[in-house]
């Protein structure tokens, strides 16, 4: 009894959970033509990325459209290779291994996409697409992938008898089901969930989610939910990593980010996001112009050109991310140094 | 507000039916609303609402086998659905023009951006090259593009999705419509680029005096730009009225159902209030109301009778139990 109430106390200690997946300094640069004779141009869709998620948590990735996040999602499944960094797994970097123990290991993350009616074979029926990760990496037979199959149809919330049917028979949310049952067919550890819901209505959208919140705690799955709805994020998210141009910009515990965003781009982005409720919303930050080119990215803090904030050292230096108290880490020079008015929402 | 002689648009039971006689699917079924000038209207309502449809009916886009019926299609003092073809043709791109979502396929990859607005100009206004060359500049320059001189000569493709989107506004604006139809404008569109376009749209509107139709899936978007608000379910109106009501005290069952459902109403809570099923098909709506099966509050009434469009006028429900101010249903 006293050695419990040892271990209990022991372990309130901010003693610090390992991370069942782990990043440090992913970079994947891409070499493009710009045409006949010129030189070749370097895309930096991602520089320099840590990140680390916990079993059980969710760690969600939010940025516009060309900020780096489907390419991290790509890194993470092992579609592509880093061009540079450590990927970690349960304490072991994936990409020193050699093939066999990667394919074994790569088989626990497992990946969500976007669009439920391109990722699913229109060819094939529902059982044979759920099975289909079993032929090719299991031993199982017949009857057990079936036995399997049908487990996980009912477990995401559909029938027996749509183990036959052939995707089109599916509405949006129930293919997204499928799509969802099909990642767990390997019981992955780490799910990517790449705009898992930004296809759906409303309605459907928040059954997915709740499904995917159920799932997690059944599961002790950790989640990489890469989004560009932050309604969305604040309600699943444990942890937020806001990215900008390849680089994240903030890095910190959800209501944190949400109750007092620090970088201007985070705070722009949580000012642009539409609410119901007048008392939600917050005053709208306009950002001028779009994001850069990543192939002729801006100098310095690649965020400069559209900040309201900006001043000479932003236009020259780059920011890397600070730790601010601990928990949450910023990108900015005026937070450095007390430039921003503090918001508190 | 209700409708009057002035009204910039009023619809009376707009019907768009497709599939055969014998069995046809109404998309749009009976449905009726009006615009005045300098009025920002939104249509929210989920896929397969018919919200998209109705938008293109009343462009007159709907082609055979699509049929549109309507009692009354009233644009300013004209009878729309008397006109021929060209006359037709004359108001719509003229006096009503339209956005569509995906302004990516929405311009023609062949020709430059200045071309496709000079076209819309040539057509409905005429005048000369010179003229429609720099009324094209001062469009792109009224929707915030920057060096308009150079950019006119850009094919769509140099453009990203948010300049594309400008310049699709710039020309719905070129021949100074008075009804814009904006049919999810900024659904392909980043959150910070959305909230330009919303703005620049809701500019445009308030100076040139435009009523605006926004159509959108949105809700959160209608509640902050709309001023009035139409909810659509399964082809229907389902409840209608000033938007700042609406968003407080929904009567609507399904009105409230979607915004419990969104996560913005669940802070804090684990799980999202879900509205369960999906929006009925071509082939399994149900009778009665459309939305029994889904409703939470839904009685044998429901089953079997359709219900009418109850409360005064401007701030209508189409449900027997309308939700009270708590936002619970009042059974006799």
């Amino acid at each position: 009894m006293s050695e419990q109430v040892i271990s209990q106390t022991s372990s309130a200690e901010p003693t610090k959970k390992v991370p069942i997946m782990s990043g440090v300094g992913l970079k994947q640069h891409y070499p493009v033509k710009q045409g006949f004779m010129k030189p070749m141009g370097l895309v930096k869709a991602l520089d320099g990325v840590n990140f680390s998620v916990e079993a059980g948590k969710t760690l969600a990735v939010v940025g516009e459209s060309g900020c780096g996040k489907s390419t991290l999602a790509r890194l993470l499944t092992m579609i592509e290779l880093p061009t540079e960094g450590e990927l970690n797994f349960e304490g072991t970097n994936l990409l020193t291994l050699d093939r066999e123990t990667r394919k074994e290991l790569r088989q626990r993350i497992q990946i969500i996409f976007q669009n439920p009616y391109g990722s699913l074979n229109p060819r094939k029926k529902v059982g044979s697409i759920l099975e289909e990760p079993l032929v090719i990496n299991g031993k199982l037979t017949k009857a057990e992938r079936k036995e399997r199959a049908l487990n996980l149809l009912q477990k995401v919330g559909l029938k027996p008898e749509h183990y036959d049917r052939y995707p089109h028979m599916f509405s949006g949310g129930q293919r997204q089901r499928i799509a969802i049952a099909r990642g767990l067919m390997m019981n992955p550890k780490v799910v990517v969930a790449d705009e898992p819901v930004s296809a759906l209505d409303v309605s459907v959208q928040a059954q997915v989610l709740n499904l995917m919140m159920d799932l997690q705690q059944e599961l002790d799955l950790a989640y990489v939910f890469i989004s560009h709805d932050l309604s969305v994020v604040e309600h699943i998210a444990d942890k937020v990593m806001v990215m900008y141009l390849g680089k994240v910009v903030e890095y910190g515990v959800t209501e944190d980010i949400f109750t007092h965003p620090q970088h201007p781009y985070t705070r722009a982005l949580l000012s642009s996001t539409p609410r119901i409720d007048p008392e939600h919303r917050i005053e709208k930050i306009q950002l001028t112009g779009e994001l850069p080119s990543p192939l002729n990215p801006p100098s310095g803090c690649a965020f400069h050109g559209r900040c309201e904030f900006a001043n000479e050292r932003c236009k020259v230096e780059t920011p890397i991310l600070k730790d601010q108290n601990g928990e949450s880490s910023v990108a900015c020079f005026g937070i450095d140094e007390h430039r921003l008015p503090y918001i508190n929402r | 507000m209700t409708e009057t002689d002035k009204s910039l648009l009023v619809v009376h039971n707009l019907s768009v039916a497709f599939g055969t006689h014998g069995n046809p699917f109404k998309a749009v079924d009976r449905i009726s609303f009006h615009i005045e000038e300098g009025e920002v209207l939104g249509i929210v309502g989920e896929s397969g609402s018919g919200k998209s449809v109705s938008s293109l009916a009343l462009m007159g886009l709907i082609d055979f086998p699509g049929r549109v019926t309507a009692d009354e299609l009233r644009f300013k003092t004209t009878d729309l659905q008397t006109l021929n073809e060209k006359a037709r043709r004359k108001i719509t791109g003229d006096e009503i023009s339209m956005i569509f979502q995906d302004p990516m396929t929405s311009l023609n990859p062949s020709y430059t951006v200045g071309d496709q607005i000079m076209e819309a100009i040539e057509v409905h206004q005429g005048g000369r090259k010179k003229e429609r060359l720099a009324k094209a500049i001062d469009l792109l320059r009224q929707v915030g593009i920057p060096a308009p001189e150079s950019r006119i000569n850009s094919y769509p493709h140099q453009l990203s999705g948010g300049m594309s989107q400008r310049v699709m506004i710039a020309m719905a604006i070129a021949c100074d419509p008075k009804l814009l139809i904006a049919d999810e404008p900024t659904t392909a569109l980043d959150v910070t680029i959305q909230a330009q376009i919303i703005e620049l749209l809701l500019k445009l509107q308030r100076e040139k005096q435009m009523g605006l139709m926004l159509i959108t899936h949105d809700l959160a978007l209608v509640a902050e730009a709309a001023d009035r608000v139409v909810v659509m379910y399964a082809g229907q109106i389902v409840e209608s009225g000033p938007a700042s009501e609406i968003f407080k005290a929904p009567k609507h069952p399904y009105t409230q159902a979607l915004m419990n459902s969104l996560p913005e109403s669940s802070k804090g809570k684990d799980r999202l209030n879900a509205l369960p099923g999906v929006v009925p098909g071509a082939n399994d709506r149900p009778n009665g109301c459309l939305l029994n099966p889904r409703c939470p509050y839904a009685t044998e009434r429901c089953q079997v009778e359709e219900p009418g469009q109850l409360g005064p006028l401007g701030r209508q429900v189409k449900c027997f139990y309308p939700l009270d101010e708590s936002g619970r249903p009042t059974y006799e």
